[in-house]
């Protein structure tokens, strides 16, 4: 109840900002005093056009899935691609006969980057729109900004990003990493012969809640793995940092004496003016490789990689995995970015969020027809231990935790923008949302359990 | 030792020619190797390093290509120490230094004679002395106390910082309770002298370019005020939109980088950057023409009205940016412009900074030189004195404005093109400068440009002097806290304009 009337405010106050803001779509309700027509008339304007043109089902009512990704504002960088690969997904699932002989019809918001009208956005999509599904999010804080509306109204909701953990959701399926699928392999391929044996570990990022947690287990990991604290440093920039003289200067000295690499967490416009100035102060990626998390295809499309090559990278997909589901996977993605005239067109690419916006579309979809139904629980029931074969390779949805399992890759950025694959897992690494090294008391299962549970 | 090292070039015989080893004993390593057989792997990736030269990489990288992982682990460092050695005759300096650091941290004495070698024919200083420094570093992991302590002092002698860890280790041996003999003592003391040495070294080239990254920092602001402290400044004219109009000034030098690589020859495209430059100036002093024509000079005296009127202006051109342009451009630095100048053992000085630094000086002269030597700067200035005044002595009151606006417009262009050296460049470029703009604006006083320029030194020397001790966050935060400290103390900065204009 407390809850509630919590939700009932700010949910006044967000109409108020909006107001003042000048948000068309949203003074319109407000004039309105209802929100009965919101999705219609935003599902026809964005909605997937290619679907409306094969008829043959259109005697059955589509089943309406919901897109919530960021389109304008700062994550817009990010989150565009995954809404036209989501949007890509469903095109393809509407040209075979759709699912269970129903079209899928999207409905496309935009949170503009803002996290509290991402909470706004997911409970008009889950009560207005009423959409049996919705694909969205990036930040972990909007993640945690629309948890909240998703729990109460039961809705589901498939996460694309890799993130730090300590969740275990029961209207959420991760299909990106958990940390025990990209950082902490990824630190182990450090510390392996294979990978330099590197004894020292500069831990750097933006100051946020991803890097703060994952750098958290990290710690904790290399401390279990005796790496004795004075070799591990750890540091944290705000958002857009642009000078990194001081901090490239003391890593210089860090790494003096060889053996020392940095795990970088760093977020988004701050990368190339940290990579620059790393090349610029005359390190090289043999005195201290920079191992990053959120430095993908997507991103490194439009910079200048001439100051990243050799740096490493670890994520479950590259555009350049060699599997034939792979490369039809890159084509029809830049043919459709052609075809729908998306910016850059053809010279679009792929990544590891992508990938897993795209498959977890299909994950769904297979659910559904499992099940027979777009029921959520029923749903939730049908995607435990489900497989597809992704354009990365096969992939398997937990038994019971609600994450993916998928084969972890260490990249090395090559000129071109793409990743040369220098190591891989082997078969698919198993998640965990609470890091045995934080957290080895604690574990997330819905079958036998309610979600979060003590271990005993 | 130097005889040693005749002898074994000797034996080698000239570099790249066959007459040098066994053919017989390369093969038969070679064929081991291919083979897989663990025992003999070891033995052959010796024979291999010690008789090997860089003609056998083609063989060694197929080898590589069809075996599985642990002989590629295993010969990996016969691979890693050939190429090097071919990397220590390349043409390019950086090339030979990278080359000589690999084979200092890859630690095989065999590579001693090939660096000792290369330190004969090389001339570029920096060079010599990580070859000197590689020599030394495997000197000093040997077990002769002869050769280790003479590498001690070398390195003491080049302040090595990569040489501090092992040095240390080597006075930790010679702990009390580890019943050192008398010769780990003198190792002992002789590697504290040179520690100590490297540190004193260490701690003065700290100092040195903390001052650097200062004055680099403040010339970044510099740069980027210099608009703003015009048109607020001098105007008034309170310009959220003055970011973007950096941001316009980086997209001019994508634009002119992306018409150089289409339309000019490929040797043409490393002076892209000087013809960005003036490219970038006038079009963004264009778009302050007309935005002060269009939007400004209707609410000239109305800061309030400006503010929204320039912020809504703000936010549509960040979205047509974006719609324009997309989410991610990249601007190539120039190849004169990336990479560092080395002035002492350890400290780079980055060509990309020293270049904003004289930029953002001579930006200064300039706009001195304009205010207050030429014919123009005098009316500008009679006009930002007193309007009324001026225009009754027949000066075309609208015109000067409308001048000035468009060279501090320009000025932000000209501060885009130069950021695009430090960052990327993309649509919400402006909102990551405007406030630090704003900041040393109003820090150093409303409308006297030596405060923008004190304010914009005081405030990038103080950032950097508080990040090594505070970090990043805490040091941006502590820089705030102090600003809002001093204007609590002095509100119209540090710098005031006195006589009857100040009340005005």
């Amino acid at each position: 109840m407390e809850q509630k009337e919590i939700n009932h405010t700010s949910e006044e106050k967000k109409d108020v900002t909006d107001m003042e803001q000048g948000n068309p779509t949203r003074r319109e309700f407000l004039v309105q005093g209802t929100r009965t027509v919101a999705g219609a008339g935003v599902a026809a304007l964005l909605g997937n056009l290619g679907g409306w043109a094969l008829s043959y089902a259109a005697d059955k009512e589509p089943i309406k899935i919901g897109i919530l990704h960021s389109l304008s504002g700062t994550m817009a960088i990010s989150e565009v691609s995954l809404r036209d690969v989501v949007l890509m997904a469903v095109e393809e699932i509407n040209s075979k006969g759709g699912v269970m002989g129903r079209k899928i019809q999207p409905v496309v918001v935009d949170p503009a980057s803002n996290w509290d009208l991402f909470a706004e956005k997911a409970k008009q999509l889950l009560l207005v729109d009423k959409v049996a599904v919705v694909f969205g999010c990036w930040t972990s804080v909007s993640r945690k900004s629309v948890l909240p509306v998703f729990e109460k109204n039961n809705g589901l909701l498939f996460y694309p990003v890799q993130y730090e953990g300590e969740e275990c959701s029961r209207n959420v399926f991760y299909t990106g990493a958990a940390v025990n699928q990209q950082a902490v392999p990824a630190v182990e391929y450090l510390m392996s012969k294979e990978g330099g044996g590197h004894k020292k570990f500069y831990l750097l990022g933006t100051d946020y809640v991803y890097p703060r947690t994952t750098n958290k287990i990290l710690r904790a990991m290399l401390l279990a793995k005796k790496v004795p604290p004075a070799n591990i440093m750890e540091e944290y920039t705000p958002f857009h940092h642009q000078d990194y003289q001081t901090i490239v200067g003391k890593i210089k000295k860090f790494a003096a004496g060889g053996g020392a690499c940095v795990i970088s967490t760093i977020n988004g416009d701050s990368n190339v003016p940290f990579y620059k100035e790393f090349a610029n102060q005359g390190l090289r990626a043999e005195d201290a490789p920079i191992m990053a998390f959120s430095v993908a295809e997507d991103e490194l499309r439009g910079m200048d990689t001439s100051a990243l090559v050799g740096h490493l990278a670890a994520w479950n997909y590259y555009q350049s995995v060699d599997t034939p589901q792979n490369k039809q996977f890159v084509a029809n993605f830049k043919a459709y970015c052609k075809k729908n005239n998306l910016p850059d067109g053809e010279k679009r690419v792929t990544d590891d969020p992508m990938e897993a916006a795209y498959f977890g579309v299909y994950i769904w979809k297979q659910a559904v027809e499992k099940a027979g139904s777009t029921e959520v629980n029923k749903v939730r029931k049908a995607v435990y231990g489900s497989e597809f074969l992704a354009p990365g390779g096969k992939i398997k949805m937990d038994e019971a935790n609600h994450h993916t399992n998928k084969p972890v890759l260490i990249g090395e950025i090559l000129k071109d923008g793409q990743f040369k694959i220098v190591s891989r897992s082997k078969g698919l690494v198993k998640p965990e949302p609470w890091s045995e090294y934080t957290n080895p008391d604690k574990g997330c299962d819905w079958v036998k359990h309610q979600g979060t549970y003590q271990k005993k | 030792m130097l005889c040693g090292t005749e002898q074994a070039i000797g034996a080698e015989g000239p570099r790249g020619t066959a007459a040098a080893p066994p053919l017989s004993l390369i093969e038969k390593a070679l064929a081991d190797l291919a083979a897989g057989d663990p025992a003999k792997q070891d033995a052959a990736v010796q024979t291999l390093i010690e008789q090997g030269d860089p003609s056998l990489l083609p063989k060694l990288e197929e080898i590589r290509g069809n075996s599985d992982r642990a002989v590629r682990l295993a010969i990996k460092p016969a691979i890693d120490l050939l190429r090097n050695r071919a990397n220590l005759a390349s043409a390019e300096s950086d090339r030979r230094r990278s080359a000589a650091t690999d084979l200092g941290s890859l630690g095989r004495p065999a590579a001693i004679p090939w660096l000792e070698d290369a330190l004969t024919r090389e001339s570029n200083r920096w060079v010599r002395h990580t070859i000197e420094e590689s020599i030394a570093l495997i000197k000093l992991a040997s077990d002769d106390p002869t050769t280790k302590i003479s590498a001690v002092a070398k390195l003491g002698e080049l302040r090595s910082q990569n040489a501090v860890p092992a040095l240390k280790d080597l006075i930790q041996q010679a702990a009390p309770e580890a019943q050192p003999t008398d010769q780990q003592k003198a190792m002992a003391q002789a590697a504290r002298s040179a520690v100590e040495r490297i540190e004193v070294w260490a701690s003065w080239a700290n100092a040195f370019e903390t001052i650097f990254r200062g004055i680099s920092l403040s010339s970044i602001l510099l740069i980027m005020s210099l608009g703003l402290a015009i048109v607020f400044g001098l105007m008034g004219v309170i310009n959220m939109a003055h970011g973007e109009l950096m941001m316009i000034g980086a997209y001019a030098t994508f634009v002119t980088q992306e018409c150089f690589k289409a339309y000019l020859p490929a040797g043409a495209f490393d002076y892209y950057f000087l013809a960005a430059m003036p490219v970038s100036f006038l079009v963004v002093a264009l778009c302050g023409l007309i935005l002060e024509a269009t939007v400004i000079r209707f609410l000239y005296g109305r800061p309030l009205e400006t503010m929204l009127a320039t912020w809504g202006v703000s936010l549509v051109l960040i979205q047509a940016a974006r719609v324009y342009f997309g989410d991610l451009t990249s601007v190539v630095a120039p190849s004169w412009l990336s990479g560092g100048a080395q002035v002492m053992v350890g400290v780079y000085l980055p060509y990309n900074r020293l270049f904003i630094i004289t930029l953002s000086i001579l930006c200064v002269a300039g706009i001195y030189f304009l205010l207050f030597r030429t014919g123009v700067g005098l009316r500008v200035r009679a006009v930002m004195q007193n309007r009324d005044m001026s225009s009754c002595l027949g000066i075309p009151t609208r015109t000067v404005d409308a001048y000035t606006f468009a060279f501090g417009s320009g000025l932000a262009g000209l501060a885009g093109c130069a950021l695009t050296l430090i960052g990327n460049v993309e649509p919400g470029l402006g909102q990551n400068y405007i406030v630090d703009s704003f900041m040393v604006v109003v820090t150093g006083g409303v409308g006297k440009l030596t405060g923008t320029i004190v304010a914009s030194l005081g405030i990038g020397g103080l950032n950097k002097l508080l990040e090594p001790s505070f970090g990043a966050v805490y040091g941006k935060v502590l820089i705030l806290v102090l600003v809002i400290l001093f204007l609590q103390r002095r509100p119209s900065g540090l710098f005031t304009i006195k006589g009857r204009h100040a009340e005005s």
